[in-house]
């Protein structure tokens, strides 16, 4: 297909950087905390167990801009601005700071030790869930741009972009089970997570109960 | 992206024992000039109320490993009484007030009493014990504390035939204490912990109330603290008020909050891993920053030799 290229480069360029500029801005200023957390390491500044501190950070950004994403449908349906036209950006986001997250386990912590990171994540259920999380994220950063949308049809592209659902949840769970007790930080998060995800079940019921109203039910979907 | 190699380890990323031990001198020399309180607001990463503390060096100690930094050994503390974040004990822990302090030592021993600290473990006794100490969730350090064995001060109360146990526990004041206030409370209080007789009055086990030649950081257990080199970090029991012979295996606060986890013995092995971790490989704190690389984690925390006896014929899978 002559088409092909032209995606493949269209897709890398939705991957990089948006064309509106609040988007792009949206980008940059999402990856601050990155930036800034890389260059205090870089400096020596990120304490006593610098990759330790280094991974949290990172790890705990994907989780914040994956709860952003799950915010923006919910935020609207309850009155409040739409936001809609940036959860691309805010999405992608997520899936940045998580393929950082995992680099600095894979390259810094492990050391590129590929027997070790199998181990971990056959053995270690708190890994296999944060794999999960992140392999679910692949196929939806990569989907994350028009032509894919077009290619896909609409409604498998939503589809697939409900695992979202499952990469948060996820992410949720593994963070509570890297923790030796139970601090509050991770279930706040978690809490966050389950009522958003709530969100959408209580609309599906009620869409459900009220089949005649149906046809308000914007098409666009969560 | 991050595999580049660091252009050079910062200097102050490690303390040579040789630095360390002129700055000993140093205050030692100062202190007996009467300087000392002068110069505790100008050394670096100085611990806040903290008083020079000299101790000579004891053969026990672990001489082929660099020191951890002093300010890493006291920024970097699991003491969920003062919050749990590493950097919660740091930056909570001055509020404790640690004088008066008195230990009550009871249980099945002839002389039952509230020991003054000061009367407990007295300045000639000191010693300085350079130990690995290896925490439970992966890390490590090496720190110079300085203390006594433990043996010196149960001696004092007399242990009765009948004593197999020794139990440990921590101070409740939640008043000083944020971690224990409030509505998330991550582990029940007082913290206790516990050690078998054979292990509390082995060689290598200490009450440290000191370290890098000076008093104990609050952050750090002060006023006194136990330290078992071979067992994981959290055995170690902080500011402690109690402590107890008893004939039972006493309850121990990790083993009460997770007994999957962590058991009684918690003995640093590589061979028996945390159920939801590996225990094979240990980060040593301080040492080259973000490229710092995992090293093997040594059965007993590399203390076999002199402690494996205490564990012969005992499986230590099912005792963790």
């Amino acid at each position: 297909m002559a088409a092909a290229p032209k995606t493949v480069a269209r897709t890398w360029r939705g991957l990089a950087l948006g064309t509106n500029p609040v988007r792009r801005a949206v980008y940059i200023v999402g990856m601050l905390p990155a930036v800034s957390t890389i260059y205090l390491g870089l400096m020596d500044e990120l304490g006593a167990d610098p990759q330790k501190t280094l991974e949290r950070t990172l790890g705990l950004w994907a989780l914040r801009f994956l709860i952003v994403c799950l915010a923006i449908t919910p935020l609207r349906r309850l009155g409040g601005p739409n936001l809609v036209r940036y959860r691309r950006a805010i999405g992608l986001l997520a899936f940045y700071y998580a393929a950082l997250h995992l680099s600095v386990y894979a390259v810094l912590d492990q050391g590129l030790d590929l027997g070790a990171i199998g181990a971990d994540i056959v053995r270690r259920p708190y890994i296999t869930i944060g794999m999960l999380a992140f392999a679910i994220l692949v196929p939806l950063a990569v989907t994350s741009n028009a032509p894919m949308i077009r290619r896909l049809g609409g409604a498998a592209w939503q589809r697939l972009h409900r695992l979202v659902y499952l990469a948060a949840a996820a992410a949720a769970v593994h963070f509570i089970m890297l923790v030796k007790s139970l601090p509050a930080e991770p279930l706040i998060y978690a809490a966050l997570v389950a009522a958003l995800l709530l969100f959408r079940l209580a609309l599906r019921l009620q869409t459900r109960a009220r089949p005649a109203h149906r046809s308000r039910v914007e098409p666009a979907g969560a | 992206m991050l595999i580049r190699r660091p252009s050079a380890i910062a200097p102050s990323a490690i303390a040579p024992r040789a630095v360390y031990l002129r700055r000993r001198e140093f205050i030692a020399g100062a202190a007996a000039l009467g300087l000392g309180s002068a110069l505790a607001a100008t050394i670096p990463g100085r611990a806040a109320g903290a008083a020079p503390l000299p101790a000579p060096k004891s053969p026990l100690s672990t001489l082929d490993e660099p020191l951890s930094p002093l300010k890493d050994i006291t920024s970097y503390n699991n003491y969920y009484e003062f919050g749990t974040d590493k950097d919660d004990p740091a930056r909570n822990a001055h509020a404790l007030t640690i004088k008066p302090w008195t230990v009550k030592i009871d249980g099945l021993v002839t002389k039952p009493a509230d020991y003054d600290l000061e009367d407990l473990i007295r300045p000639a006794q000191l010693e300085e014990r350079i130990y690995r100490m290896r925490c439970v969730e992966g890390w490590s350090m090496v720190i110079p504390w300085i203390g006594v064995p433990l043996e010196a001060v149960l001696k004092r109360a007399e242990p009765q035939g009948s004593a197999k146990y020794v139990a440990f526990e921590t101070l409740v004041r939640p008043a000083e204490m944020p971690g224990q206030r409030g509505l998330f409370q991550p582990l029940p209080w007082p913290y206790v912990e516990g050690l078998r007789l054979d292990e509390a009055l082995h060689p290598l086990t200490i009450l440290a109330v000191g370290l890098y030649g000076e008093t104990l950081a609050n952050q750090n257990g002060a006023p006194v603290r136990l330290v078992v080199p071979w067992k994981y970090g959290f055995k170690g029991i902080k500011s402690i008020v109690r402590i107890s012979l008893t004939d039972k295996q006493p309850p121990t606060t990790w083993n009460i909050a997770n007994p999957r986890e962590y058991g009684f013995y918690s003995n640093v092995n590589p061979a028996v891993d945390h159920p939801r971790w590996s225990q094979a490989t240990e980060r040593r704190i301080g040492e080259s920053g973000l490229f710092a690389k995992r090293r093997p984690t040594l059965l007993f925390n590399g203390y076999a030799e002199q402690v494996a006896s205490l564990y012969a014929g005992m499986d230590l899978k099912a005792n963790y």
